[in-house]
């Protein structure tokens, strides 16, 4: 029976080759459109989560009461054993140390006396490690601009800005000033490996990068570090998961009696505009997907319909062959499920490639977003769709589903008719 | 009788001098006591962190309020480091990073190797007479010793703390304890001096104890004097850039 009325389908171009084509846009626009918007936000996340907060974040609770201070006196102790519980216990993700600390810069002239002096954040984070993946998160090589990443624990790479503004180059010595975790005023040489450019307006303005262990040295901060911060796997926040994961840490792990004692926060919970942010976010993707999925699903609904209706006078043929109601009905159906799977599975193939392409490749915004990064929010200035396991199926709902129910409804009129009507509509 | 009624007679006497006393020569005497032309210290900052506590001992050359330099000598990570204090210029030289790095002269106001100490507590030493407009608001009794409670109002610009509030023991003419303001009134700091001792003609506290009000769950930071010498010829080479290298 299949196998007929493929044939049939093949054989009638206009039964087939139309629907099909309809069916398979719809579909490869409902599956980009779904990956895009996914992407994009979960880009704000990452951006954000790269540069500030992590998918989640551990600290110490004092840590958290005056994060605004960078306090690093109250930073976590005995780090290394803390990471291997996180990875034991949460192997979805994966933790990196973190050390971010301020102070000043001094970069000396020919004679070591001071050329140029200004303030500098920043951020020890894990660049040495071979398992780690923070030069890819942050995306280092694509973003240096002279230079190249550092190499030994007391190289650094220097934001462009400030490279210009104190007049930087590759190779000089950049002396921190600042204070230790136990509050001592310290300096410390360090050797400018390279320039970067995150490209997300004044984000980056002041910042150094440096290897976490460079930063342990300079702050005498042994297996110390201000905060722990992880990402899942592959990059994608799901803000359910990791706030469901926050709350069985800190339940597990966090003594409120303690001040010392690590608290997980998740990304949401780095400032009140991010949480406001992620609420939006979930709003909007959820309405707007929403309501582009019922359009479609209309859309192809009355595709559905109005093939049927265009056929009534073959169905009357038929019936006067001889054909039953039912079979006639059931044949419409199956026809449309075949019609719906083909557009289906031929759109999603396209949406998935064009939503694979434009993970790898993104849609630059630079102009456009370097102006509206602030320090609690940072925008990405490329945004990248992003493959999620629904868009493997959600083109079903309106390729097949709502085509074949369209066609269905359509069908209810073979029943409702008289056969004289039907021979009426096969003589017009 | 007669004994005693002499005896009560020269008691209120001198109560009624000490109560008679203006509060300029208060003033002059307590700078008498604490302030010196020069001064060469050695002390230890005991720094009462929010983890642990920390020892640090330093040598300290002072001239007036426009130099001073000091050399750290323990413990590891800080020793061999040396501040240059001319005017409102500070350098800073540790062995670490061989470099002689002149610090912005607001530093001077910030806290010294993590204490509840700025610079200025450290090696500020012009007399109180000549930079507060003083006031005895009353006599208090603390740990049984009776003290003046004297108000002090800047009048030139630019201190550190613009109002002050001593309360000044009797019989040593030295603050016991004092709250430091803001101009706004805000409390900065509060300290507590203790240990008085009798140094080359004058009394001298040997232990201070400050607590820096706007730090959330400070423990203070105690400054012990273990030597002091007053009025000692300093050589000016003492105050020199290069001897931060030597």
């Amino acid at each position: 029976m299949i196998h007929f009325l493929t044939k049939g389908l093949l054989r009638d171009r206009s039964r087939s080759l139309f629907p099909v084509i309809i069916i398979t846009i719809t579909v490869t626009i409902v599956i980009f459109a779904i990956g895009f918007m996914k992407g994009s936000m979960n880009n704000v996340f990452l951006d954000t989560a790269v540069i500030i907060s992590g998918h989640e974040k551990v600290v110490t609770r004092a840590y958290k009461e005056e994060s605004q201070m960078l306090p690093n006196d109250l930073a976590l102790l005995d780090v290394d054993q803390i990471i291997i519980n996180l990875k034991k216990k949460y192997p979805d993700h994966f933790w990196s140390p973190r050390i971010t600390f301020g102070g000043l810069i001094d970069i000396p002239d020919n004679n070591g006396e001071t050329k140029e002096q200004g303030p500098v954040i920043a951020m020890g984070i894990d660049l040495l490690n071979k398992n780690s993946r923070m030069t890819e998160i942050w995306g280092l090589d694509k973003r240096l601009v002279q230079g190249r990443l550092p190499k030994t624990s007391n190289e650094v790479l220097i934001s462009q800005k400030l490279a210009t503004k104190l007049n930087i180059s590759i190779g000089d010595t950049a002396t921190y000033i600042g204070t230790t975790m136990h509050n001592a005023f310290t300096t410390y040489n360090f050797s400018v490996a390279g320039t970067f450019d995150l490209r997300k307006g004044q984000a980056d303005k002041q910042m150094m990068l440096v290897d976490i262990s460079g930063a342990q040295e300079a702050l005498d901060m042994e297996n110390a570090a201000s905060e722990i911060f992880g990402f899942t796997h592959s990059l994608f926040y799901d803000d359910d998961k990791a706030v469901s994961l926050r709350s069985n840490y800190n339940n597990s792990y966090s003594d409120t009696s303690d001040i010392f004692s690590p608290i997980m926060m998740a990304l949401r919970d780095s400032s009140q505009q991010m949480g406001t942010m992620v609420d939006f976010v979930d709003a909007f993707l959820m309405i707007i997907g929403g309501v582009f999925l019922v359009i479609v699903t209309i859309v192809l609904w009355n595709m559905g319909l109005m093939n049927g209706l265009r056929r009534h006078g073959e169905f009357g043929l038929r019936l006067a062959m001889g054909e039953s109601k039912g079979d006639v009905y059931r044949s419409m159906i199956i026809e449309a499920v075949l019609i719906g799977f083909v557009g289906t599975i031929i759109g999603t193939s396209i949406g998935l490639t064009l939503t694979y392409y434009f993970q790898e490749y993104g849609i630059d915004y630079s102009e456009v977003v370097s102006t509206m990064s602030t320090t609690s929010m940072v925008m990405p200035n490329v945004f990248y769709a992003k493959v999620t396991p629904d868009l493997y199926y959600i083109g079903f709902v309106p390729g097949v589903v709502a085509t074949v129910l369209g066609t269905m409804l359509a069908g209810i009129a073979i029943y409702k008719r008289e056969m004289a009507q039907l021979f009426k509509e096969l003589e017009a | 009788m007669k004994k005693i009624l002499i005896y009560i007679i020269s008691l209120s006497s001198l109560t009624s001098q000490a109560e008679n006393i203006t509060v300029d020569a208060i003033i002059t005497k307590i700078d008498k006591n604490l302030n010196a032309k020069s001064r060469i210290l050695t002390s230890k900052m005991v720094v009462h962190g929010r983890r642990s506590s920390r020892t640090i001992e330093s040598k300290n050359w002072v001239i007036g309020t426009d130099k001073a330099f000091t050399k750290y000598l323990s413990p590891a990570r800080e020793k061999g480091m040396k501040m240059l204090k001319l005017g409102d210029k500070l350098w800073t030289y540790s062995p670490q990073t061989d470099r002689v790095i002149q610090i912005s002269g607001h530093m001077l106001r910030q806290s010294v190797m993590g204490s509840d100490m700025s610079y200025n507590d450290m090696m500020e030493d012009r007399p109180l007479k000549e930079i507060y407009t003083s006031t005895i608001s009353g006599s208090e009794i603390l740990a049984d010793r009776d003290h003046w409670v004297i108000t002090m109002e800047a009048k030139v610009k630019g201190l550190p703390y613009p109002k002050r509030k001593a309360w000044i023991d009797k019989e040593y003419f030295l603050p016991v304890k004092e709250e430091l303001y803001a101009k706004s009134g805000k409390l900065l700091k509060t300290s507590t001096l203790s240990d008085f001792k009798k140094i080359q003609d004058r009394w001298f506290p040997s232990k201070y104890k400050y607590k820096d009000e706007l730090k959330r769950n400070s423990k203070g930071t105690e400054w012990i004097i273990d030597e002091v010498e007053f009025n000692t010829d300093i050589p000016e080479s003492r105050f020199s850039k290069a001897l931060l290298r030597k």
